[in-house]
């Protein structure tokens, strides 16, 4: 029985069997993103072990086929078990072996920027700075207590609490939040529209405002705005219901007599320097509205290091500091803008990714491996030509010998790699 | 004299190839070639007045010249402008048959030319193509146009009458272009083809001026008079009508050109202002109301227009050398780089490599059937001449844009037939049977017909946009990958000969079947290498550029099905899986992965990577896909239905 299965898990077949299963995948996942966009594409088919059909309106799934995760895993287990098995490094095997672990640093490697990376954006106008970044997709509800004059006192809860009907309790927090409503996209209007949604909200500017549920962006360019209609309690007794959105401004609860600004906002990541952005530039290419180069100057300030200099962030440069990678994102500062009297902004992608350097020394390993392997091939392959007798060659056929061949019986001229892997 | 065959093959070839490379005589009426060689700066680049009328024509008419000759619908041949008419039927081109006849042409050049300076005359010809037959129908041009051989071209004096009929079809088009219908999309072409006509009439002159030296000279001499005039309007005294009159309908006219000309004429002030500040005519036409003068270019320019319109060669001449040597002293490079722009584009490199690898691959089939030596090393030696025209190409093509090989979609076709050719002549060299000829002309035919398909969308040098504005990425990542095309088109072809030879012909021995096997296999791996290690140096450049070294972007994707691809066929092959037979099969597969990596993944029109979007070519990945289908099916049928193999059962090595 465990020879079984050891076989079957250091079999060549079952390596096959995940390339094919992952062909397949990368396949149908590539597709999907015409309909479901990337992101949902990405988790549903390849940051998954299971892919489940589930139809919009049922509430039953069923899993149709193996998930990214669940390949990768395999296909890693199958590698490592062969190699156990059956791999002693010589001299011949050492393109192979180096390919190998290259590829298992790479799928390690990825495994982990899956789990341990972020990314965010940093989005200022020239003259601003800001110390935190905002996440893509995910968002927050926050409490801000303004009473304190050097520092805000904030209190985050995270969207994923935001459920209908659930009530949200907690030690920190100044009073209770029942959620009466949640969008998880959404737009706000003064005025009724087909299917908008009329709040039960009674506090705040935004009270008599419509909700306009929205179904999730597909675009990779725009994001979800959430919007949520909370009451507040103190204790059993209602403060009043408000409704909070990430296109509303904070709005201002008193409560004891201290004012506490609320606002459900994009997900914030504070760090312990801050950037300004001194300037942003747009170039195009002359006659055109081809972008020739977008860059922004941004001075970077830390307290704590006592840092202050400027830098350059522009098409691939970004800047790596204090474990964050910038990228230059995206930007709005053309002539066009300038003319009109615009402020230039641009946006910066932050990427907290510890594992950035794995797939670079993979790299190097499965590089080297792939040349040194068939470079062994070809010089084996420029040895025999050059042995080969001038009579013999293929051109000079000899007609009696063509009809004894048949492919299948045939000596696999793959046979001297094959006692590389086996 | 078979032994020479081959040589005088070859030196024939040569010659022909050799002959375009003067490029063409200066004519003898109006110097249009000398006009074509004008450098201008249009797309962010400097490119010749002929590349400009290359792209456009190519963009409008799909074709490089404009024919001025052929028959009428009662059969009778002359000039188009002569025989139409009532009742004379449908306008046609040369027919096959007809190869005594030799239509006059206007080159590219010429027929810019006449635009922008006689638009009257280049309302009559035959430039817009359109197709779709429910276009035509809405238009009611069912009766006008010319026809070839069922493409049909028209007039813009034809389809102005429906201007107004096209405008409004074409406001209410689906803004996803992927998402347009057939008769939408042939909307939007001529939509776009008349802006375009538009701003080629108005990008030197006015389109309605008939001598715009005249109308200069007129213009200075008003521009006092007619300041004068506005500022005692303005100030409410009495002020000269006429001069007023006649500066505002210059200035109006002018404000059209400098919003709508297209090519940049005007060449900058070298020392007060940056090289690539050129300018159009209209916005120094404007500003010379504040400095009452204009550039020397535009003069010359008009001085141009109006020998044109006189049909005066020696003022044409005159003027345009004039212009000329004003250039040579602070624009020689850009002289130079127009100059050598125009000389690639009339000796068109991949059109005759197009034509050499067409007539190696006869000779190297050929060969295969009476094995003669001859034909074999004619196709070999043609061979190696189309790749060195084809060489020549993409050198030329690096040296004007200052980039490596592969900047667009239509740079990747011709560098993957180059790497394809180059693998075909290695292979040819060692196994010395026709197959690497056959592969090489091939594979290097069909990504240079595809090349010059995607041609048709317009400049082919285009400006790099700003991510993608990195020699390094450009000469390392996207080299190595599209070599890992090459090499897996190379080996899916290998596999198609194989079938076809095995399986229709008894010429597949088991000398020629062990030496398939051998490249197939040979060249697997040679794919993996460099679409393993392009898709990585890829990845790399996504962690420096986007910040995450794999995004699962669909381009991304299809580089990583060709990787995995590959391995599945190496391990396929080491674990036993498959035989040579199911490797064949298994690289025949192969070129359906490479054409969606290529070119599918584009027409999903998502992604980071989308800068190549095209819908026309989705017919023809489809029916590519059905035919490797097809191939592989064929490949799995029993040998005994295989006219190589089938002797094997009976016994009978007859």
């Amino acid at each position: 029985m465990v020879k079984h299965i050891v076989q079957f898990l250091t079999s060549l077949k079952l390596t096959v069997a995940c390339l094919a299963v992952s062909m397949v995948l990368v396949f149908i996942g590539t597709l999907a993103q015409v309909d479901e966009g990337l992101y949902t594409a990405q988790e549903r088919y390849f940051k998954s072990f299971i892919i489940y059909l589930e139809p919009a309106e049922a509430d039953w799934r069923f899993p149709v086929f193996p998930g990214g995760y669940l390949v990768g895993v395999v296909l890693l287990i199958n590698l490592l078990a062969a190699h156990g098995k059956r791999f002693k490094i010589t001299k011949k095997k050492l393109g192979i072996f180096m390919i190998h672990a290259g590829l298992i640093l790479l799928l390690v490697g990825q495994l982990f920027t899956d789990l341990l990376s972020r990314e965010s954006a940093l989005e200022f106008e020239e003259g601003q700075s800001k110390n935190y970044s905002e996440d893509f997709r995910k968002n927050e509800l926050v409490l801000i207590d303004k009473s304190a004059p050097d520092s805000d006192k904030i209190i985050s809860i995270p969207e994923s609490r935001l459920r209908n009907g659930s009530l949200i309790e907690d030690s920190n927090l100044p009073f209770n939040i029942k959620v009466h409503d949640y969008w998880s996209n959404s737009d706000i209007s003064g005025t009724e529209k087909p299917d908008s949604v009329k709040t039960d909200a009674t506090q705040g500017p935004a009270k008599d405002f419509f909700v306009l549920p929205m179904p999730p962006v597909t675009e990779m360019n725009r994001r979800d705005l959430p919007s949520a209609v909370i009451e507040l309690f103190d204790g059993d007794q209602s403060i009043g219901t408000w409704l909070t959105s990430a296109v509303l401004k904070p709005q201002t609860v008193s409560h004891e007599g201290t004012d506490y600004e609320i606002v459900l906002r994009f997900q914030r990541y504070y760090e312990p320097f801050s950037l300004t952005l001194l300037k942003a530039s747009h170039d195009k290419y002359k006659g055109t509205e081809l972008p020739k180069n977008f860059s922004s100057r941004v001075r970077i300030q830390n307290q704590e290091t006592e840092e202050d200099r400027e830098v350059l962030i522009y098409m691939n440069h970004p800047l790596r500091y204090g474990g964050l990678t910038f990228f230059q994102f995206q930007m709005a500062a053309d002539e066009a803008m300038q003319r009109a009297g615009m402020i230039p902004t641009s946006t910066l992608q932050v990427v907290r990714n510890p594992t950035w350097l794995t797939p670079y020394l993979a790299c190097i390993m499965v590089g080297l491996g792939l040349v040194v392997q068939f470079m062994m091939h070809l010089l084996g392959f420029l040895k025999k030509q050059r042995n080969r007798p001038k009579a013999q060659s293929p051109r000079s056929p000899n007609k009696t010998k063509a009809g004894k061949h048949s492919p299948s019986s045939e000596e696999q001229s793959g046979k001297s790699t094959t006692s590389a892997t086996s | 004299m078979k032994k020479r065959l081959p040589f005088i093959i070859l030196a024939i070839f040569t010659l022909w190839a050799l002959s375009s490379l003067r490029g063409p005589k200066a004519p003898e009426g109006i110097d249009h070639v000398g006009f074509g060689k004008l450098p201008v700066l249009l797309n962010g680049r400097i490119q010749p007045m002929d590349s400009v009328a290359m792209n456009a024509l190519l963009q409008l008419r799909g074709t490089r010249k404009v024919p001025l000759e052929g028959n009428n619908g009662t059969g009778e041949w002359g000039d188009f402008l002569e025989i139409r008419g009532e009742g004379n039927g449908l306008l046609t081109e040369r027919s096959w048959y007809q190869f005594s006849k030799h239509p006059k042409k206007l080159s590219s050049t010429q027929w810019l030319l006449e635009l922008m300076t006689r638009p009257d005359q280049a309302n009559e010809r035959y430039i817009f193509a359109v197709n779709h037959p429910d276009l035509i129908g809405e238009l009611g041009l069912g009766e006008a146009g010319l026809d070839r051989s069922g493409l049909r071209y028209f007039t813009f004096s034809e389809i102005e009458p429906h201007l107004a009929t096209i405008e409004k079809h074409a406001s209410s088009l689906n803004p996803k272009p992927e998402l347009r219908t057939p008769f939408e999309r042939a909307v939007a072409k001529i939509h776009f083809s008349l802006g375009l006509f538009l701003r080629l009439k108005n990008s030197l002159q006015p389109q309605d001026s008939p001598d715009f030296s005249a109308e200069l000279e007129e213009y200075v001499a008003n521009i006092g008079p007619g300041i004068e005039a506005v500022r005692n309007r303005e100030s409410g005294n009495e002020y000269d009508e006429e001069a007023f009159g006649s500066l505002m309908r210059h200035l109006e006219r002018y404000d059209m050109v400098s919003r709508v000309a297209y090519p940049l004429l005007v060449p900058p002030d070298i020392k007060t202002m940056e090289r690539d500040q050129w300018s159009n005519v209209g916005t120094n036409l404007l500003d010379a109301v504040h400095t009452k003068r204009f550039p020397a270019a535009i003069q010359n320019y008009a001085a141009m227009s109006t020998a044109y319109t006189k049909d005066d060669a020696q003022a044409f001449s005159t003027a345009l050398s004039t212009f000329r040597n004003s250039l040579a002293k602070d624009f020689s490079s850009e002289l130079r780089k127009a100059k050598l722009e125009f000389a690639y584009n009339h000796f068109s490199p991949f059109y005759k490599s197009i034509v050499l690898y067409l007539v190696a691959f006869l000779f190297a089939c050929a060969s295969w059937f009476n094995l003669s030596q001859w034909m074999n090393r004619s196709a070999h030696y043609l061979i190696i001449l189309a790749f060195i025209i084809h060489t020549a190409g993409l050198i030329t093509r690096m040296v004007l844009e200052g980039r490596p090989p592969v900047t667009n979609l239509y740079s990747s076709a011709v560098f993957v037939g180059w790497g394809a050719v180059i693998l075909g002549i290695v292979l040819e060299r060692f196994y010395r049977d026709g197959i690497g000829s056959v592969i090489a002309s091939v594979v290097g035919l069909i990504t240079l017909i595809i090349a010059h398909n995607l041609s048709m969308q317009g400049d082919t040098m285009e400006m790099m946009r700003a991510v993608l504005d990195t020699n390094f990425w450009l000469a390392t990542h996207v080299v190595v990958i599209t070599l890992g095309y090459s090499a897996t088109f190379v080996a899916g072809f290998l596999a198609l000969v194989y079938v076809t030879r095995g399986l229709l012909t008894k010429t597949l021995d088991q000398a020629t079947a062990k030496g398939l096997t051998r490249m197939v296999y040979g060249i697997i791996c040679f794919a993996t290498l460099f679409s393993f290690v392009g898709t990585i140096l890829g990845g790399i450049w996504a962690d420096q550029s986007w910040g995450r070294f794999w995004g699962w972007d669909p381009k991304e994707n299809g580089a990583l099905l060709i990787v995995i691809w590959n391995a599945l066929v190496l391990h396929c092959r080491w674990g036993g899986l498959v035989k040579d037979r199911g490797l064949m099969n298994l690289a025949i597969f192969g070129n359906i992965v490479t054409a969606f990596s290529w070119f599918g993944v584009n027409m999903l029109g998502i992604g980071l990577h989308s800068y190549g979007f095209m819908d026309a070519a989705f017919r023809w990945i489809v029916l590519f896909t059905a035919s490797q289908v097809a191939f592989i099916a064929l490949g799995t049928l029993p040998l005994k239905l295989w006219q190589s193999f089938k002797t094997d059962t009976t016994g009978a090595a007859s």
